[in-house]
């Protein structure tokens, strides 16, 4: 039995420790905001929060998760109001809306480690992939939420 | 057949393969579909729009519009929200016939087997060639106006007064004699008892309140908190989860297999065979079912078509272009002779790839099936077209099943195709009372996908001693979709679509004028699946003509702008629209060595776009600095999404001109996964700037058109910067320098 810390609560799974913490999380314990997108780490669908740094949760092993913090973004925040998701409410930034959740997770442990980042950091950090193609307002979107969390008066409108 | 009537009627049944539900044939039942334990089971189970459905209690006034007490309002959808943003522009067309509070606006997706059981009241769910709004426009504002009539005559009722002295605004009627007032919760219980009258009247456009205005979209929060369950989420209590291996060769058959070591792993419940070509495990989870699938050794069946590769396509493709058999899809003057007395002749071969759609969310179903009732949970273009895909692999009548129709992880046409419901059905047919999800991999996706067909072209122009273009040949050579979809339109051998926006006329029509025209095609196919794909023909056909006119002008020594505006003398739309990027962009501007600006323009889904790209070549590496758009879709209906679609059309439309490339080896698809098939990342995407532009009095569509000026607008960017033309795409590795 695989014994998991998710969005801080402590949970358990019948699965084989081998198996990849996305499909744990997805049929196991039901948290399907993390989702597939291609299995082999290259466009972050499945990003998830480990001990507060990004994965890519389809090439992780859920037990290598064992003992650490495990964030999805069921527990990002109870309401949507991480700084990210507001900025991402704000501009509409979701089209499809599949790829947002690794895309929400990957822009909030960046903005963890890097509250005001560039350009240049976002290109050097952002590397999921979006087909419908919602780049300009994901890019926009973390420089705004970045102002919000910064305290910036207007964001709450 | 007349051209453009074909056309149209092609376009109609974009995306559909079974197309158009006959509904005389069927037996129509009503109430028996009640009887299964299917039901019995899904009563118990979400809805199909599981992020939104109307609350116990609402009163239904009309088929598109539900009220509950507390004034929320309900808008029934029935085209497929895929990230385009139909949804939300839909229900501000009802919205503002009907009056209400936007405030209180929720949505649910209509049914597809109660559009069965009311005649179609619904109309089209197909979802496909940027016609969401622009082809459901009117009837869908109808719904609302006559909504908005019921409740003001429910009012009128209450009081005893007459209708001509009632208004309704923001949910409320008031009698304005005296100043009574009524909410439309308060009133929509009266309402659905009243008969709507048989005519209504639609505001002006200028007296619009909301439509023209920018809303948020209704389904952005759920998409932010992770809460949106789409077709892959779906949950059922004692669900099984399957993947699936098909032949990946096209037409080929499974001659084969071993299961036997699969059946032994994990939480295998079953080895199936789908169709007669493809494998399916079932088990308790899918990465089980994934495991032992690997584990199940498969042969197949491909016969020629195994030995076909992309260079034995490149050949027979090759051919068509100087094959005497060609369909003419527009034609005006005298090419042939007009060629003969050129000054001057340019010829230029262009091609294009085979691409997959690659949504983020693969393609996925899950199914319930007993023997007298088949529900299916899809995230699909079509919701009619699923459900008569579900009846037939489940072997019922339509009224026996149900879809539920989810909010689709991207679409981009692939969904249109709805083999993966088949497969789910099967799938699920063999395991009564059970639900199944079947969850294709991204490699399974990229196989089996219907593909944008490859083509090749060669242009040829003719120069009269003024140096002006008085001759132009496009000759056209590859794939017809529709042949392959729906092979019963016309000749074998003619596919007027093809002829996006090179059409003699309507909503792809050729916004040049050239004295002498001719456009034909060479239909070249191969036993791979074509589909519609994001812009579909435009693609190529804006790539071949963006750039050969660039050609063109340079040969003439003229202005890439100034050549274009002689060209478009008579498309004072596209030239508009033209005018504004290269206003926009500066175009004339001195470049830094290295720098270049490049231009293109089309009319495509009934809309007018065009692009500026800005870009740097250094040390033979491309570098796309920014992207000016502009888009006329006459009517805007929400210009924040609109502005959203126009910028996702560069991700989507460059990643495909850089890197998007499916390559054929013995008779399958190489590129499996996104590390060979890869995509725009924000590293390389240009900032884009976007005007929208709405000239009024048209509908246009809004989420294919400017996906095809993005490729030969950066492409001509980089021959003004370095002199390097590229004829063929993806750019991929070929030298810039």
């Amino acid at each position: 039995m695989l014994k998991l810390m998710v969005n801080g609560k402590s949970m358990e799974a019948d699965a084989d420790p081998s198996t990849p913490l996305l499909w744990v999380l997805r049929d196991h314990l039901g948290l399907t905001g993390t989702k597939y997108g291609c299995g082999i780490a290259q466009c972050g669908a499945c990003t998830v929060h480990i001990d507060g740094k990004a994965i890519r949760a389809c090439v992780y092993p859920a037990s290598a998760a064992a003992g650490k913090s495990i964030t999805t973004i069921e527990g990002l925040s109870e309401d949507a109001s991480h700084p990210v998701q507001q900025a991402w409410v704000e501009i509409d930034t979701p089209q499809c809306g599949y790829c947002q959740p690794g895309m929400i997770m990957a822009a909030s442990a960046l903005l963890s480690e890097n509250p005001n980042p560039t350009d240049a950091d976002i290109n050097q950090k952002m590397t999921n992939i979006c087909r419908c193609g919602t780049l300009p307002r994901v890019r926009e979107g973390i420089h705004r939420a970045a102002a919000i969390a910064a305290g910036d008066e207007g964001a709450q409108s | 057949m007349n051209i453009s009537k074909l056309m149209g009627a092609a376009e109609d049944g974009h995306n559909e393969k079974s197309g158009v539900v006959d509904i005389s044939r069927r037996r129509f039942v009503v109430g028996s579909a009640a009887a299964g334990a299917g039901l019995m089971v899904a009563m118990q189970l979400p809805l199909g729009s599981m992020s939104a459905h109307a609350q116990d209690g609402a009163t239904e006034v009309n088929a598109w519009v539900l009220i509950d007490p507390d004034d929320t309002v309900t808008i029934r959808i029935a085209r497929a929200e895929m990230g385009q943003g139909t949804l939300t522009g839909l229900a501000q067309l009802v919205a503002e016939e009907l009056e209400c509070d936007w405030d209180k606006v929720s949505w649910e997706f209509a049914s597809p087997a109660e559009s069965l059981a009311r005649k179609r009241v619904w109309g089209s769910f197909a979802t496909g060639g940027s016609r969401g709004i622009r082809g459901s426009h009117q009837y869908v504002r109808e719904g609302g106006a006559l909504a908005r009539e019921l409740l003001i005559m429910a009012a009128s009722k209450e009081w005893g007064v007459p209708v001509a002295e009632c208004t309704a605004k923001k949910s409320v009627v008031t009698h304005t004699p005296s100043g009574a007032t009524m909410t439309y919760g308060e009133l929509a219980a009266t309402a659905a008892t009243l008969s709507a009258p048989d005519s209504v009247t639609l505001k002006d456009p200028k007296d619009w309140a909301l439509v023209g205005h920018s809303v948020a979209r209704l389904d952005t929060v759920d998409k932010v908190s992770g809460k949106l369950q789409y077709g892959a989420d779906v949950m059922l209590p004692g669900m099984l989860h399957a993947a699936i291996h098909a032949c990946p060769v096209h037409t080929g058959k499974r001659s084969s297999y071993d299961a036997s070591k699969a059946k032994t792993m994990p939480g295998v419940r079953a080895v199936v065979e789908v169709g007669d070509d493809a494998v399916a495990v079932v088990a308790d989870s899918w990465w089980q079912a994934k495991k032992a699938l690997d584990a199940v050794e498969i042969e197949w069946e491909t016969g020629e078509a195994g030995k076909v590769t992309s260079e034995s396509i490149r050949q027979m493709l090759e051919q068509g272009l100087t094959a005497d058999d060609a369909f003419v899809g527009n034609e005006h003057g005298d090419v042939k002779t007009a060629l003969g007395k050129s000054s001057k002749t340019l010829t230029a071969d262009y091609s294009y790839p085979y691409q997959n759609h690659a949504p983020m969310e693969p393609m996925n179903a899950t199914a319930l099936w007993t023997a007298d009732r088949c529900e299916a949970w899809v995230p699909t273009q079509n919701g009619e077209a699923a459900l008569e895909t579900v009846a037939t692999a489940a072997g019922l009548f339509p009224e026996q099943c149900e879809v539920h129709r989810m909010i689709l992880g991207g679409g981009f046409g692939r969904r249109g195709a709805h083999d993966f419901v088949e497969q789910a059905v099967a799938i699920a047919r063999q395991m009564p009372g059970t639900p199944v999800k079947l969850l294709w991999s991204r490699e399974e996706d990229q196989r089996r996908g219907y593909y944008h067909p490859t083509t090749r072209s060669r242009m040829t122009a003719g120069i009269d001693s003024n140096g002006k273009l008085d001759a132009l040949h496009v000759r056209i050579s590859g794939q017809s979709i529709l042949a392959f979809f729906r092979p019963a339109l016309g000749e074998p051998e003619m596919d007027p679509v093809v002829f996006q926006s090179m059409a003699p006329e309507g909503d792809h029509a050729m916004i040049y004028s050239v004295p002498n025209l001719l456009a034909d095609h060479a239909m070249r196919n191969t036993h791979l699946r074509p589909g519609f794909w994001r812009g579909v023909n435009i693609n190529q056909n804006v790539f071949y003509m963006e750039s050969f006119v660039d050609e063109l002008a340079r040969q003439a020594g003229a202005d890439p702008l100034d050549y274009r505006r002689e060209l478009l003398k008579e498309s004072p739309l596209a030239l508009a629209v033209l005018e504004e990027v290269a206003k926009k962009a500066g175009w004339g501007r001195k470049m830094p060595e290295g720098h270049g600006l490049g231009l293109a323009v089309c009319k495509a889904f009934g809309s007018y776009v065009a692009g500026c790209a800005e870009v740097a070549v250094v040390d033979g590496k491309l570098q796309m600095k920014k992207i000016w758009a502009a888009t006329d879709p006459g009517f805007a209906v929400n210009p924040q999404q609109i502005e959203a679609q126009v910028g996702g059309s560069f991700v989507y439309g460059l990643s495909a001109a850089l890197y998007g490339e499916m390559t054929v080896k013995d008779g399958a698809m190489v590129e499996e996964n996104f590390d060979s098939y890869p995509s725009l990342k924000l590293a390389q995407m240009p900032e884009v700037e976007v005007t929208v532009m709405p000239s009024g009095g048209f509908w246009g569509g809004v989420g294919e058109p400017t996906i095809a000026v993005g490729a030969p607008a950066v492409l001509n960017a980089v021959y003004a910067a370095t002199g390097v033309r590229i004829r063929n795409l993806p750019v991929k590795d070929q030298a810039l320098a």
